[in-house]
């Protein structure tokens, strides 16, 4: 060891690496004596709950992973599924919320670096790029600022790198305004043949580091993303990343090169936890021993410690295991893209994590303890208390439904994105068939006929209300969006953001999302097969609300089968596929119009999810859709309205007249599992009988055409003003934040 | 007609303009990598989209001192026929092979969206396929699009003919709200003396494949490989 007997670690030091004492006491029965600041360091990074699990893995195995199209469940560095063909679909969705909230463009920019990393070191080439941000009240001071700037950091990396991004979501709500979320989702695609893991082999071979140098940036970032926010949290900034997106282009095309020829062994991101990680996980995951000569790891500055090297997470590298022959061929493509290629260290069969520098051994743990005996917490949970049922009584009757659809419209979580998506490069790659703004987003697999479907999705006010309503109406959502596009829904990745594990309600929030998300994965056939947990996700005491977001991913034999969600045609018909119950719960409605965040969330019945779904999208691949918008936030007369706008035509609508005390809940309600399609007059009789054959409740809505929406009654909205108030949320929001850059 | 696009280390459009070219000629293009000082005689050369060296410094500042781009002005000087897109346009403009800059947009916000463009001359090669003052949509997907010369250079750009393309509505009116990035007098690409180079912001290999929503940029190409042949 380095001099004599490790000093002993002062309990005040065990505290800052967020530990506890009795973590510190399974540590040193592990290693059988006191372990020295860098071994501290990496149990420390490696038992974190960002890198652990440990609140959160009792309640994960609950969730569903196999189905025979998926290749690859959760534990990789991104999930695989078969798409046909000889090719893959490779993704993951993952947070960067801590980081972002402290410094909101380099948080941001890194999380999609981050991403990008996890799915090309699978052997896959991105393909597009999504993301679902959460951020505080719309007048809280910070919130300009915050967007700017996140907004900004995604563009900026993305953009640069040349991967689309294409889709995402957007919430405000005032629960986010000490915490925001950035939850960044990259999708690939692999030849099957092609798949790289992370499960190191041969004892011998060497350990490559590629990439950018390390420095001293985002030392102890995931026990950082482990800790709950304090006000002084804003003095954290040295602990976030600065990401170059030039270099991981480079990274990227480098280690496609490679990866073309039959070189690597096994391969880890330096991600959270960068050296550690990547080499403990290697290791570990391979049964095998590691042995790491710090002094040969390419540093951007002088004097680092083996506590810095071992915990920088500098941005831009990688760690593989290589085959001994292919070394020479490899180094020669990393040349080429100028970037370091340092053999460091090399394979053993000891099990043991062992780091020398300058000749001196630094640091000697056991694997095993490190890898599987992390500490796992059964915390205890609360039942969530049940949603008071919503005293619709007290409600005042809708008498203007014209005024209410324009302030929906412009409200902030209805709003017009594009602001947002005009600031991100969604088209660079030449493939996308369908573009932000729509169900899903639609990008072609090059060279192919096939096109993958995209989207995130979660009501986090439904899971208040309800976790386990909440977490089932995320995966449903999911795959009605993917399925009002045409597409065959095929898996998900999810990125579970919630408040501290340390409170039962946080973790009762917790167990009851997962439940509604397993129960409807299975119901839907929609395995995870990646995903994320982002806990502790509040300041002084006040929690986030909770926020399990879905990524799906589906999947179109035939691109020119999507569909959009623009009408197209005048005279065509429009119909509604579900049924309409009026379920003002836990509405936007009830938010923007009566400030009220009440009631229990919309039931989710899985089973006519499944059935509606089936029906609509054979309807689709039948080519007897024009157009096709699933129904969700704000409702049917929403729906239509966002259809008309994404169209430029308006409708003439029928049947949407009910008594003044039932219409709210007729126009703005948000029942689930409900479609609207807009049918062409020949393809309505075939698609209706089918209907009623498949006992599909179905019933009409109007027809296109015109240049407004007209209500039973003939009350008028014209589509310039619900263009306006549509299209002038987000820069009216957002006008300060140009100003102040 | 052969067609070589030149690769830098940053450069994200090179396949996507080597498809629409492809396309459009029946040929692959040669891709030609910045390091390389020399490359097969080719009808077209083309400096493609992306962030060429990361744009660090100014965008296309050090790509405009690679290697390979001591060939590219020889031979541009000679008359090859030369297209610069988007970055490849910065690009052209820090070699001096165009006049002018590409500066940070008036919003100072990347903007990707679809723009209309009206066709100025259709006495080029690179137009020839166009009328005078038809407008074409295709999209733009830049930080720094801002075009930019002093206003002596901008009149005799006018006087000689050497706007290709003004940011119009789409009936062809040239108006403030038309123009995305703040350039001078809605400038969207302009031609050398000899209009053998042409550098435009707009990229016409995105819209050109009905697939992707427009077919724009196929007329182009198509127009380009045509006039070449």
């Amino acid at each position: 060891m380095n001099g004599a007997a490790p000093a002993r670690i002062a309990p005040n030091l065990i505290a800052e690496h967020g530990l506890t004492d009795e973590e510190y006491r399974r540590i040193r029965a592990a290693l059988g004596r006191d372990p020295n600041l860098t071994e501290l360091g990496i149990f420390s990074v490696m038992w974190s709950e960002h890198c652990s699990y440990k609140s959160s893995k009792r309640w994960l195995k609950h969730l569903p992973t196999e189905a025979p199209w998926v290749i690859q469940g959760p534990g990789e560095n991104a999930g695989v599924v078969d798409i046909g063909d000889g090719l893959a679909a490779v993704f993951k969705i993952e947070s960067h919320n801590h980081p972002s909230f402290i410094e909101p463009y380099q948080g941001a920019a890194t999380g999609v670096g981050g991403i990008l990393r996890d799915v090309f070191t699978m052997g896959a080439r991105p393909i597009a790029s999504l993301n679902a941000l959460r951020f505080g009240s719309p007048d809280h001071p910070k919130t300009r600022h915050l967007v700017g700037g996140v907004v900004a950091g995604i563009g900026g990396y993305g953009n640069c790198i040349g991967i689309p991004t294409v889709g995402g979501e957007v919430n405000f709500h005032p629960a986010y305004n000490g915490n925001i979320l950035v939850n960044a989702m990259t999708v690939g695609i692999a030849r099957t043949d092609r798949i790289f893991y992370a499960r190191a082999s041969g004892v011998g071979n060497p350990v490559i580091y590629v990439g950018a140098k390390t420095g001293r940036d985002g030392i102890h970032g995931a026990t950082m993303a482990s800790a709950e926010f304090s006000t002084d949290s804003e003095e954290k900034r040295p602990t976030v990343q600065v990401g170059d997106p030039f270099t991981e282009k480079l990274l990227l095309e480098a280690c496609l090169e490679l990866m073309a020829t039959d070189a690597i062994v096994a391969i880890q991101d330096m991600g959270a936890a960068g050296l550690t990680s990547s080499s403990v996980e290697m290791a570990g995951k391979g049964g095998m021993g590691i042995e790491l000569e710090l002094d040969r790891v390419p540093m951007r500055e002088s004097g680092m410690s083996a506590y810095e090297l071992m915990l920088s997470e500098s941005q831009e590298r990688m760690l593989m295991v290589l085959k001994p022959e292919a070394r020479l061929r490899a180094q020669a493509i990393f040349e080429k893209w100028e970037l370091d290629f340092a053999e460091i260290g090399r394979l053993t069969d000891a099990g043991r994590l062992i780091l020398r520098m300058n000749g001196e051994m630094v640091a000697d743990i056991p694997l095993g303890p490190l890898v599987n005996e992390a500490p796992l917490y059964d915390r205890p949970r609360a039942a969530p208390p049940a949603p008071r049922p919503l005293g619709v009584t007290t409600l005042p009757a809708l008498t203007d439904p014209k005024s209410a659809l324009l302030q929906l419209l412009g409200s902030p979580d209805l709003c017009s994105r594009r602001w947002i998506w005009e600031q991100y490069d969604h088209m660079v790659g030449a493939n996308t068939v369908q573009r932000p703004g729509g169900d899903a987003a639609v990008v072609r697999v090059h060279g192919t006929n096939k096109a993958l479907a995209m989207t995130t999705d979660c009501t986090p006010r439904y899971c208040l209300a309800d976790p386990k309503i909440g977490g089932a109406q995320a995966v449903a959502e999911a795959w009605r969006n993917l399925t009002a596009v045409g597409a065959q829904p095929l898996a998900v990745t999810n990125n579970l953001n919630f408040g501290s594990p340390e409170r039962p309600e946080i973790m009762g929030q917790l167990a009851g999302c997962i439940e509604g998300m397993a129960e409807a994965c299975r119901a839907l056939d929609f395995p995870v097969v990646s995903g994320n947990v982002s806990l502790y996700n509040e300041t002084e005491g006040r929690a986030i609300l909770p926020t399990p977001v879905i990524g799906g991913v589906g999947l179109l034999d035939d691109q020119a089968r999507n569909v959009t969600f623009a009408l197209k045609g005048s005279g065509n018909l429009l119909l509604l596929i579900g049924e309409t119950r009026g379920h003002l719960g836990q509405s936007l409605y009830l938010r923007e119009l009566h400030g009220r965040e009440d009631g229990p969330p919309p039931p989710v019945d899985l089973q006519n999810e499944r059935r509606n779904g089936e029906f609509v999208r054979a309807q689709i691949t039948a080519g007897r859709v024009a157009a096709c918008h699933d129904v969700s936030d704000g409702g049917l007369l929403v729906a239509i309205a966002e259809m008309a706008l994404a169209g430029g035509i308006g409708a003439e609508l029928e049947g949407l007249d009910a008594p003044p005390a039932a219409l709210a809940g007729l126009l703005f309600g948000e029942d689930q599992g409900r479609y609207i399609l807009e049918v062409a007059g020949p393809a309505a009789e075939p698609l209706i009988a089918e209907a009623a054959q498949r006992r599909i409740m179905l019933s009409r809505l109007g027809r296109v055409g015109g240049a407004a929406l007209t209500l039973p009654g003939g009350r008028l909205i014209s589509l310039d003003e619900a263009r306006l108030a549509h299209e002038r949320g987000l820069p009216a929001l957002m006008g300060a934040a140009s100003a102040d850059g | 007609m052969k067609a070589a696009v030149i690769v830098f280390p940053g450069s994200n459009c090179d396949r996507d303009v080597a498809v629409a070219l492809e396309q459009a000629s029946g040929r692959k293009p040669v891709m030609v990598w910045h390091r390389d000082s020399d490359f097969e005689p080719v009808d077209l050369i083309v400096l493609p989209g992306g962030f060429a060296y990361g744009d660090y410094l100014r965008a296309g500042a050090m790509a405009a001192h690679s290697p390979v781009m001591r060939e590219v002005k020889r031979r541009a000087d000679r008359g090859t026929p030369t297209l610069g897109i988007c970055n490849g346009f910065q690009v052209l403009t820090e070699a001096g092979l165009l006049p002018g800059a590409l500066m940070r947009n008036a919003s100072l916000q990347f903007v990707c969206k679809d723009v209309h463009c009206r066709v100025e001359t259709g006495q080029s090669l690179f137009t020839s396929r166009f009328a005078n003052g038809e407008t074409l949509r295709w999209p733009v997907a830049h930080h720094d699009g801002n075009y930019f010369a002093d206003a002596d250079t901008l009149d005799r750009l006018e006087g000689e003919g050497r706007i290709a393309f003004r940011y119009a509505e789409p009936d062809g009116s040239l108006t403030q709200s038309a123009n995305p990035n703040g350039s001078a007098r809605n400038i969207a690409g302009i031609f050398n003396e000899t209009k053998s180079i042409l550098g435009l912001m707009p990229h016409p290999e995105r819209l050109a494949d009905p697939a992707l929503g427009g077919t724009d940029g196929a007329r182009f190409f198509a127009g380009l490989v045509e006039a070449l042949r």
